[in-house]
């Protein structure tokens, strides 16, 4: 279970009153801010996510892999915000650990605080996505992992 | 080579980056009977396996972890791997420790999130797991978690 992340889900909102954008919609989780100008769900069940996940344009998210790793696969492009336990939005600062090595990839964007965020979201038409990533791990870990199991 | 027909793996992970990321493996388990754990409800027609469902918890939930551990000593009864795979967190470390005490032959891969150190669960899984691995080349060490490959 995530802890609450008021900076994104505030930030975003905030954005789509000032912009009139009215296509948003955020899984927010336990977050305290309740959005006004975005429809949003606290959880979405596995099936629904993977559908809004394929719908999007555009993923906004925290710098988790579970997001990540969807936006690549679906080849959305996406603005990733590192979770920063500093400032109690998770039990370490792992995301922005993952935050700095995922920067380097094609269609992957890090907001790294909140004014990059919306700098980021005034300029989210261009935003490119990156090539799809294959459906599974690198042929040599699966390949590793084999020779365990089948030995 | 014998059949691994009939050999069980029990693949476990919490719902979110690791339960992408131990989907992310299964060309590993082709050749056997598969069944998981996770702390949400997945679409089983993706999985070619049963998927159990066991309540999520972290190390701050006492009373939720206590919850997750009987139910998953329960599949661990009724599931009798031969192997457990996890991709983490919580469950999953519950998971290769009632394994150890079955004398089932567990796989901890931590996170590929964890670039700059292992999570917290994947230091404790030195205990437990049979193998530990790491995804980052940095992070493994002869005394600690190998270095395999990474999901990606």
């Amino acid at each position: 279970m995530q802890l609450p992340f008021d900076r994104l889900v505030m930030r975003v909102d905030e954005w789509a009153k000032n912009n009139s954008v009215n296509d948003i919609f955020a899984q927010i989780g336990d977050t305290s801010h309740v959005p006004e100008n975005i429809n949003y769900a606290p959880y979405l069940t596995p099936s629904e996510a993977e559908e809004m996940f394929q719908k999007s344009e555009v993923i906004v998210s925290h710098a988790g892999m579970g997001s990540v790793l969807n936006a690549l696969k679906y080849k959305k492009p996406i603005i990733a915000m590192p979770r920063l336990a500093s400032k109690g939005e998770h039990r370490n600062e792992h995301q922005l650990a993952t935050a700095k090595w995922i920067s380097d990839i094609d269609g992957i964007t890090i907001a790294w605080d909140e004014d990059e965020l919306l700098e980021l979201l005034d300029s989210v038409d261009n935003l490119k996505s990156g090539s799809a990533i294959s459906n599974y791990a690198s042929p040599e870990l699966i390949q590793n992992l084999r020779r365990f199991l089948l030995e | 080579m014998k059949s691994n027909k009939q050999k069980r793996i029990l693949a476990v992970a919490s719902a979110g980056g690791h339960w992408v990321q131990l989907l992310r493996l299964r060309p590993a388990f082709e050749a056997f009977n598969v069944e998981y754990i996770s702390t949400l409800d997945y679409d089983e027609s993706e999985l070619n396996g049963k998927l159990h469902i066991v309540t999520d918890a972290n190390i701050s939930e006492k009373m939720k972890a206590i919850i997750m551990f009987f139910q998953v000593f329960w599949v661990l009864i009724k599931a009798r791997p031969n192997f457990i795979i996890t991709t983490g967190a919580l469950p999953g470390l519950a998971t290769i420790l009632l394994g150890k005490l079955f004398f089932i032959k567990t796989i901890w891969v931590d996170s590929i999130a964890n670039s700059e150190q292992l999570s917290l669960s994947g230091k404790a899984a030195k205990y437990f797991a049979t193998v530990r691995l790491t995804q980052w080349p940095g992070l493994s060490h002869t005394d600690g978690p190998a270095y395999w490959g990474n999901v990606l």
